[in-house]
């Protein structure tokens, strides 16, 4: 009896041991002959490459740490930007397909079936290949509400300049605190009183008021700046200023949000038709109203089915967006596991932290999302 | 009561606003459709932005005008039901109806009218449409990658034989049928693979060898879901179970393996794979590119199957357990022959869906050199002979993806049917 538990996990543990043990041997043995030494101290070596686009400053000259750092932040903006499209989306589409309107849900049974069945990395071959190349160039564009140009070398439109930033996120950071703390009263006092504040309209207030008194008094003040064409050569024209998106992180982001948004709208849909037609009956028949219904039985239901799937789409996305060092977006991909890799010639280390990157992005935020889990979750008798 | 009450369309004046209304829907969708297809603005007379919401706005009153409830015409009844409950619902079809109209056109103008097949080089391709010569000039590569045209005849054989003795299943007498699952899990990937290292590789029998950096195109991205998706399956289903024991050892291995694999893109995988794996291996070890890129797609699918298969096992109820203990089963007799064939039964959906990825995943083997279908396309787009017709070859490509992955999700709905049993 005992030796039908200790076998099995002794082969287990002997297999384990003796594969990471073949491979550790190998890998030293083959670093010695090529005269490679294991370490990570090259991340504070000189990186000597450039980067295209990145959110903070990079040159040539700074560390490959800072570089791993420029493609971290690449990745988490395509999947942030991604993840709100294909939530607004894939919401629209999944309520679509459950209209009493045949052609509206035809139409986005359709965009599912279209969407979902063409691999993603042919799709964002699509948009930047084929569909961006199409864009007229920039002396040829015409604007988009006057202020904004989409043209083949990317999306142009103003961008803020603000003085005394620092104060209004301090405001915004004050005004979230703020409703919180407000909450909590709230719901102090509907359980203790029973008296119903409107929670969410003086949430709004807070919001907005808060941050609207520091332009009067706190000196803050916003400016923007619109993009102007320049001329570098006879038939060579570029805008200048404001905000520019290259067309690597538009197409990704489009095709990662269409995609990506497809399976969210099966998951609202199923997260829907899964609350039973009972659940509403009952609500109607203990005297709530229309609103009440769907606020406090139809969605809190709803959302317990929708969002463990839909987060699973979340993280799908996010591991996706390592897609985009196919059309040279520079990503953590591209910039660590390609440009630096090809320079250094250190896979095991930067493989290595590539993909512990991406486990510890995937754990953390599935730890999450089963800690919230369990705390929406319907406790049973 | 006979007079024409426009706001309030009832019953009594059923007759007038039917007519009415179903004139002005016509005239709406009459005047888009022929500015749409002829080129034609009857409504050219009017300010230009008049005459672009005008349609829009008859069809709205139109269909305000036939918003009759209960009006005992079957097919009133049906239409206002579906397209046409209220205000925002009948906007809604009749943007979608114009929208539809309006894209029909230029798709089959770009498509069909003004495309061009015939010739053999990119001189034929005059019209503004599609350059369909450039994909029958391409086919061979896209299909085949840069296999030898004169061998060809190789794989297809083997592709065909690999589809007749898919069909072995569906003939079997009786008799042998429980036979079955040791061919389609032992026999069937042994034969698979004998056929494809003889037959596509070559290198004996007086075929001559091909190395697997020729292949490519479509067989390609055959030969590595199919690969991997018979090796990832019994994986994962050993991981599910090994996660479901009680053994902790061998649990937190599965554990770890599953959560790892299903942490990391797939594209760092191949790129470990092809840059990585290399250095853990002896060095006289030779191991074929191809081969490490179906390990690690196994690998890494293997981890998706598990989750789904443990999604399986967990909605059995326990009393199945229980009564399969009671009769004593031991472990794997009760795994075997109670447990797995309902937990397996259950899953065919999500299975399907993991299946439908792995194939879906497959054009990313390109980052590590092979180019199979999506690979073919990028190497066709920079050919100096043929720039310019990257939109054709996606087209192409998303139209034999679309057939493959649509119909699979088809197959696996009937399969999901089939074998439904209500418990």
């Amino acid at each position: 009896m005992k030796l039908k538990k200790i076998l099995p996990q002794a082969i287990t543990l002997l297999v384990v041991i003796l594969i990471f043990g073949f491979f550790t041997m190998n890998a030293q043995l083959n670093m010695e002959n090529r005269g490679i030494d294991f370490g990570y101290g090259f991340l504070s070596q000189e990186s000597s490459f450039d980067v295209q686009f990145s959110l903070i400053e990079y040159s040539g000259s700074d560390s490959y740490a800072r570089a791993y750092l420029v493609g971290l932040l690449n990745t988490l903006l395509v999947s942030i930007l991604g993840i709100i499209l294909c939530t607004i989306l894939g919401v629209i589409v999944g309520i679509a397909r459950l209209s009493p309107n045949y052609l509206i849900r035809t139409t986005a049974a359709w965009y599912v079936e279209f969407f979902r069945n063409i691999p993603l990395l042919l799709q964002i071959f699509f948009w930047y290949y084929a569909a961006l190349r199409a864009l007229p160039l920039p002396q040829d564009a015409e604007a988009i509400f006057g202020v904004s140009y989409l043209t083949i070398k990317g999306f142009y439109t103003p961008s803020l300049i603000w003085e005394n930033l620092d104060i209004f996120i301090y405001s915004v950071i004050a005004a979230i605190i703020a409703i919180i703390f407000v909450r909590i009263q709230a719901k102090k006092l509907r359980e203790n009183v029973g008296k119903h504040l409107p929670v969410l309209n003086i949430s709004i207030a807070i919001l907005f008021v808060l941050p609207l008194l520091t332009f009067l008094f706190g000196g803050v003040n916003v400016g923007y700046e619109t993009p102007e064409l320049k001329q570098l050569a006879k038939t060579s024209f570029k805008f200048e200023g404001g905000l520019s998106i290259p067309p690597e992180l538009l197409s990704l982001v489009i095709a990662l949000s269409l995609y990506t948004a497809t399976f969210v709208a099966e998951c609202v849909r199923a997260g829907i038709q899964g609350v039973g037609k009972g659940q509403r009956e009952a609500a109607s028949s203990i005297g709530l109203n229309r609103k009440q219904v769907l606020n406090l039985i139809i969605m809190p239901q709803a959302l317990r089915i929708i969002i463990p799937p839909t987060t699973n789409q979340y993280l799908n996305l996010t591991k996706n967006s390592s897609l985009a060092a196919a059309i040279a977006y520079p990503d953590l991909v591209l910039v660590f596991a390609g440009t630096a890799l090809m320079q250094t010639g250190k896979a095991i280390e930067i493989v290595s932290i590539t993909m512990l990157t991406y486990l510890t992005l995937s754990l953390s935020i599935s730890f999450f999302m089963n800690w919230y889990n369990a705390k929406i979750a319907i406790v049973e008798k | 009561m006979s007079t024409l009450n426009l706001l309030r369309p009832s019953k009594d004046n059923l007759q007038s606003n039917l007519y009415l209304g179903s004139f002005l829907v016509g005239i709406s969708i009459l005047d888009v459709f022929l500015n749409s297809f002829l080129k034609l603005n009857i409504t050219s007379f009017l300010p230009s932005i008049i005459s672009i919401v005008l349609p829009f706005l008859l069809g709205m009153f139109g269909f305000h005008l036939m918003r009759i409830e209960f009006s005992g015409i079957k097919n009133l009844d049906r239409l206002n039901k579906n397209i046409n409950t209220n205000n925002f619902n009948a906007a809604l079809t009749l943007l979608i109806i114009f929208l539809i109209i309006k894209a029909i056109p230029p798709v089959i103008s770009w498509m069909i009218l003004d495309a061009n097949i015939s010739g053999d080089s990119k001189d034929a391709c005059t019209g503004s449409g599609a350059c369909w010569t450039y994909i029958k000039v391409w086919f061979k590569r896209f299909m085949y990658g840069m296999y030898p045209n004169e061998h060809i005849w190789r794989v297809n054989l083997a592709f065909i034989f690999l589809v007749v003795l898919a069909f072995v299943g569906f003939v079997t007498p009786q008799k042998y049928r429980n036979l079955l699952t040791l061919y389609y899990v032992v026999i069937y990937p042994i034969i698979a693979f004998i056929l494809i290292y003889y037959l596509i590789s070559g290198g004996e029998f007086g075929l001559e060898w091909v190395e697997t950096g020729a292949w490519g195109g479509l067989s390609l991205t055959f030969i590595v879901s199919f690969f991997s998706l018979i090796f990832c399956f019994p994986l994962g289903m050993a991981l599910a179970l090994g996660r479901r024991t009680e053994l902790p050892i061998v649990k937190y291995v599965s554990v770890g393996f599953i959560e790892f694999w299903r942490g990391v893109p797939l594209i760092t995988v191949l790129f470990m794979s092809s840059v990585m794996f290399p250095m853990f291996l002896p060095e006289d070890f030779f191991m074929d590119k191809l081969v490490r890129v179906i390990i690690a797609i196994s690998l890494f699918e293997a981890a998706y199957v598990a989750e789904v298969i443990r999604g399986g096992l967990q909605a059995l109820p326990r009393g199945q357990y229980d009564a399969a203990k009671s009769l004593g089963m031991g472990y794997w007799k009760m795994h075997i022959f109670v447990i797995l064939p309902q937990a397996l039964k259950l899953v065919i959906p999500g299975m399907a869906n993991t299946f439908l990825a792995l194939v879906k995943d497959t054009p990313l083997i390109f980052v590590v050199g092979l180019a199979e279908l999506a690979g073919m396309l990028q190497m066709a787009k920079t050919n100096p002979k043929w720039l310019g017709y990257a939109m054709e070859g996606y087209v192409f490509a998303a139209i034999i993806f679309w057939i493959i992955c649509y119909a699979m999700s088809k197959y696996s709905y009937n399969l999901e049917l089939k074998y439904k049993t209500d418990r």
